[in-house]
């Protein structure tokens, strides 16, 4: 199937020689950081984990978003979802490789990697996510060629594949609950110290992943000649919705929590997140601009989902309020959540943390790698749907 | 090659706190290897006699540090000297960005050592005062706990929080698991900024996270922190066996009102403080 890769239109090209720009650019600044160390980033002393984990955080909620579609389809039958689910399975892949990538370039020392294997460690929450996110991955890859090359042979799946398939959802959730409790169990972070933060995840995955389900169905749509039918769609939508309104709820109860018990560790990375905290006579508001675009573009996403034919009519809005929930769900998790952590330091110092160009060049280019992934995958998936239409 | 490491350090250990060959340090934990479970029993006792809800001390050494702050402000070029051996001690390097630093002791006002007290209407000298900031080396240690390698662990003969800077492979869990801030990250190659080098204590390259280790090395060679050393003969820092109820440090303990810092996160913490 790996061939489907090999033939497209000039737009196809076009697309990866593009992709391939950014990740040229990301390579090169990685060898550089590889060469002098992590002090090319911005982090610190005190911010001492930056974009880096954050868009592995991110990303692993991409990646579980796919168990929305699968979940569905085979545990509650739900036929609808047929056609996509795929595209959910290989977006998971796509999503834990960068996952990996993004672990691998915040690493001090990346080659000694494998001492995690090596010298495997229980207690640590890194060694468990190391095993769900390697798992579900495995998983991932297994099920998604299984299934695709059954599709494409059109015979039934083996049976036995159906294990694994299942599997794959205890694992999706699982990858981004042990992601939570990463920071969720560690003493002296209030902010993340919070029961809440491992539903708040998935809530905030459950809709991020599918809203990007939705954007590349739509351009499939139009450069691939691929239908994912209106009912499939609108109920992606439901889902969203159910799943960014959970999460909001999530996130106004930690800042009940903060505001009312008026506890300055529970109430300080808030106030530095949207409103900036004072310190000394110096205002620290770098992240208050983010927060509330993101707060803006989630109401204003969750507005237009609820308005029918925003959703129904109009594919155009459609992919607006996607793009703008994915966008809010990234500022929310992919940059405040971790950020703000940091925000104050142990001994209540603050250090504001602003990533450099070499950090953006790394991470852009590890989105670019993963677009890649995606965009190779989705071709496999679209090429074998159109020659069994054939 | 690890392994063998790891086991010269913990046999070093045992050695110097056994007293072999270790003179200076025999007045610190004489009578450790045997008075240790002494001490614990006799504890014991005088917990079931009073009935007090006091944790039971673990077995065997404990190391840790009282930290007089009245001493300090009495002398306080004395924290500059205690600062500056350790410096020398162990190659640590210094930026002069923020961003980069290397610290194993550094001084911070109570405000910020101790985010948890109250700092409302604090007494003026200890507002003024500048307070000696190290590794807890916590009895329950966060960072142990979060370390994916065993990089960072603890020495089981004696509780130091120690680490194998050839193990880490700088995920700087541990940092974000530190309630203490008191690790460090080496964002770049520390050697061209080492002002005098020592040759009996490793550099570290760059990538790995670092901390104070309470002198193991000096310890191993019967030789008290170098930050104690520096203090020697006035109490300003007491150093020894918090489970030998000889020891000096539970002389000062039993005697003293003591402070420690985020003792409410149960992580234990080894250093107290007389403010």
């Amino acid at each position: 199937m790996i061939e489907k890769t090999l033939k497209g239109k000039p737009a196809y090209w076009i697309w990866l020689a593009f992709l391939g720009m950014f990740m040229a650019v990301g390579v090169a600044c990685y060898a550089r950081q590889y060469l002098f160390g992590l002090g090319l980033t911005g982090m610190s002393r005190d911010v001492s984990w930056g974009l880096y984990i954050s868009q592995f955080t991110f990303l692993v909620g991409v990646a579980a978003g796919g168990v929305m579609l699968v979940l569905p389809y085979y545990v509650h039958n739900y036929k609808v979802f047929g056609k996509i689910t795929i595209l959910g399975e290989f977006l998971a892949i796509a999503a834990i490789v960068m996952c990996l990538l993004f672990i691998m370039a915040d690493l001090g020392q990346p080659l000694r990697a494998l001492n995690v294997v090596l010298h495997p460690t229980p207690s640590s929450m890194l060694f468990y996510d190391m095993i769900v996110l390697n798992g579900y991955l495995f998983l991932n890859i297994l099920c998604g060629w299984v299934i695709l090359t059954a599709e494409r042979k059109q015979v039934h799946p083996p049976k036995w594949i159906y294990f694994f398939v299942y599997l794959s959802i205890p694992f999706a959730v699982s990858i981004h609950t042990v992601t939570a409790m990463l920071y969720c169990g560690l003493p002296g972070r209030h902010f993340w110290l919070s029961a809440i933060i491992a539903p708040r995840f998935l809530a905030s995955a459950f809709a991020a992943g599918p809203a990007l389900i939705i954007i590349a169905c739509l351009i499939l749509k139009r450069v691939a000649n691929f239908d994912a039918g209106k009912e499939a769609m609108n109920k992606l939508v439901t889902i969203i919705m159910y799943a960014a309104l959970l999460n909001t709820f999530f996130v106004l109860l930690e800042v009940f929590v903060g505001y009312y018990s008026n506890i300055p560790g529970h109430k300080h990375s808030i106030q530095y997140l949207f409103f900036g905290l004072e310190h000394h006579g110096h205002m620290y508001n770098n992240l208050v601009p983010f927060m509330w675009t993101s707060a803006v573009l989630n109401f204003g996403a969750l507005g237009l989902f609820a308005w029918p034919y925003a959703r129904k009519k109009n594919e155009f809005l459609l992919g607006l309020s996607c793009v703008m929930i994915f966008i809010a769900l990234w500022i929310d998790k992919g940059l405040g959540f971790v950020f703000a952590g940091f925000v104050p330091n142990p001994l209540d110092e603050i250090t504001e943390y602003i990533p450099t160009a070499n950090e953006l060049g790394i991470t852009l280019g590890i989105w670019a790698t993963g677009f890649l992934v995606v965009t190779l995958l989705y071709k496999i998936a679209v090429g074998v749907e159109h020659e069994i239409e054939q | 090659m690890d392994k063998q490491r790891r086991k010269f350090l913990k046999i070093a250990g045992v050695t110097a706190l056994a007293g072999i060959g270790a003179p200076a340090l025999i007045r610190l934990t004489s009578s450790t290897a045997l008075a240790s479970e002494h001490g614990a029993a006799e504890s014991h006792a005088a917990e079931a006699v009073h009935g007090a809800p006091v944790p039971a001390a673990p077995p065997g050494v404990r190391l840790g540090m009282v930290i007089d702050m009245r001493k300090f402000s009495e002398q306080p070029e004395m924290l500059d000297n205690a600062i500056a051996a350790c410096n020398d001690a162990h190659n640590i390097p210094q930026f002069d960005n923020r961003k980069s630093e290397i610290k194993w002791i550094w001084k911070a006002p109570f405000e910020n050592v101790f985010p948890t007290e109250s700092s409302y209407h604090l007494a003026k000298n200890v507002e003024k005062a500048d307070f000696a900031v190290l590794c807890n080396h916590c009895d329950d240690p966060p960072c142990v706990r979060a370390c994916p390698t065993q990089a960072t662990f603890k020495v089981k003969a004696n509780g130091i929080v120690a680490m194998d800077y050839h193990r880490c492979i700088g995920c700087r869990f541990c940092m974000a698991a530190c309630p203490y801030g008191a690790r460090s990250f080496n964002w770049q190659d520390p050697r061209p900024y080492i002002k005098k080098y020592n040759k009996d204590f490793p550099s570290r390259m760059r990538g790995v996270v670092e901390k104070c280790n309470f002198c193991g090395e000096r310890l191993a060679l019967g030789q008290e922190p170098a930050c104690v050393e520096a203090c020697k003969g006035t109490g300003a820092m007491v150093f020894g066996d918090l489970n030998d109820a000889q020891s000096e440090i539970r002389q000062v303990l039993d005697k003293e009102f003591t402070i420690q810092r985020n003792a409410e996160l149960g992580t234990k913490p080894s250093v107290f403080y007389i403010v």
